[in-house]
């Protein structure tokens, strides 16, 4: 196989999943302090405030998924080495 | 690829990382992954057990199985109930809890069970939710039956929906029944994945103890990823046949 392409591959694997890992990092840590706010001024809605939270937090973890998803298909999947 | 072959050949590793490899079988010219339909036979199974045992004896005040045969089926229907409405819910509380238990019991299957004991002449039995196929499948599935429930309640003019608010976003609005499945399908898939292969790494550098944590964490996340694949498939459902 090409060096080159593996090396870039290796790259392109790294920097996909850590561009993909910012967008939602901001996200989760904006949506968890609004979440605590919330709890803090209404504690007795804590139950549904920790439900919606935890949906929307693994909504926006997806969006991280789909940036390892492309880098495991780099790695492991690699469609221009063969 | 050569850093697959580094993890895979070293000889200080009990287990490599496997991604890509199957147990294939080939039907009729078509090359199944075997290891997948092993363990969803397994998955059926045990739901199948699961429904007879839980509602064998119907009895005024649940015990034992049947308890929790109960506290499923509200803990699904409620999905459906929240998404739907009230007046709309029921025909697709069975649609909705198949896909809930499936889902499931196939991450947990995953996790649980140690299915490294049973040695295949390739690959090895894992999560069905780790393979694109699988979680396509089901995404496709949930896009057809949205298809279906609108087409059911609203006839043609369920094209109408494609043009509201304006005709301007008509392109937007067609795009949006291909995002859905991607989005349904590599969510799943690629959740499960990572929690597969965070822990496989994790054992390769530190084989006691430690992977623990992250083996629970994956379990609560496998979890919380069929309860929203549930909840996306009732919220499109919804969307499909509700009223204007």
């Amino acid at each position: 196989m090409d060096s080159i392409i593996s090396a870039a591959s290796v790259i392109a694997a790294a920097v996909s999943v850590g561009l993909a890992a910012i967008g939602p990092g901001i996200g989760q840590g904006i949506a968890s302090g609004s979440a605590v706010e919330a709890i803090a001024r209404q504690p007795e809605s804590e139950t549904a405030i920790r439900g919606t939270l935890l949906l929307s937090l693994a909504f926006m973890e997806a969006l991280t998924i789909y940036g390892l998803v492309v880098a495991l298909s780099l790695l492991f999947a690699n469609p221009f080495t063969s | 690829m050569y850093l697959f072959n580094l993890m895979n050949t070293s000889l200080l590793l009990s287990s490599g990382v496997e991604v890509g490899v199957h147990y294939y079988w080939d039907i009729g010219g078509i090359s199944l992954h075997g290891q997948v339909f092993i363990v969803i036979w397994f998955i059926c199974f045990f739901l199948f057990g699961l429904s007879f045992i839980g509602t064998a004896k119907l009895e005024k005040i649940p015990g034992g199985s049947q308890n929790f045969v109960e506290f499923l089926f509200e803990y699904t229907r409620d999905i459906a109930k929240d998404q739907i409405g009230e007046s709309l819910y029921r025909p697709w509380v069975p649609f909705i809890s198949t896909l809930f238990l499936f889902i499931f019991s196939c991450n947990w299957a995953g996790g649980l069970i140690p299915w490294k004991i049973i040695e295949l002449p390739e690959g090895e039995l894992a999560a069905p939710t780790n393979d694109i196929n699988t979680t396509i499948a089901l995404a496709l599935l949930v896009s057809i039956f949205y298809f279906y429930g609108g087409f059911r309640k609203k006839g043609l003019g369920y094209f109408k929906r494609y043009i509201s608010p304006t005709p301007i976003l008509l392109p937007i609005n067609i795009l949006e029944d291909f995002t859905k499945p991607l989005s349904l399908s590599f969510r799943l898939f690629g959740n499960i994945l990572a929690d597969e292969l965070t822990v496989t790494v994790l054992t390769i550098l530190v084989p006691l103890i430690v992977p623990l944590p992250i083996m629970c964490l994956g379990l609560f996340a496998s979890a919380v990823q069929a309860v929203i694949f549930s909840t996306l498939a009732a919220a499109y459902i919804a969307e499909a046949v509700e009223e204007h």
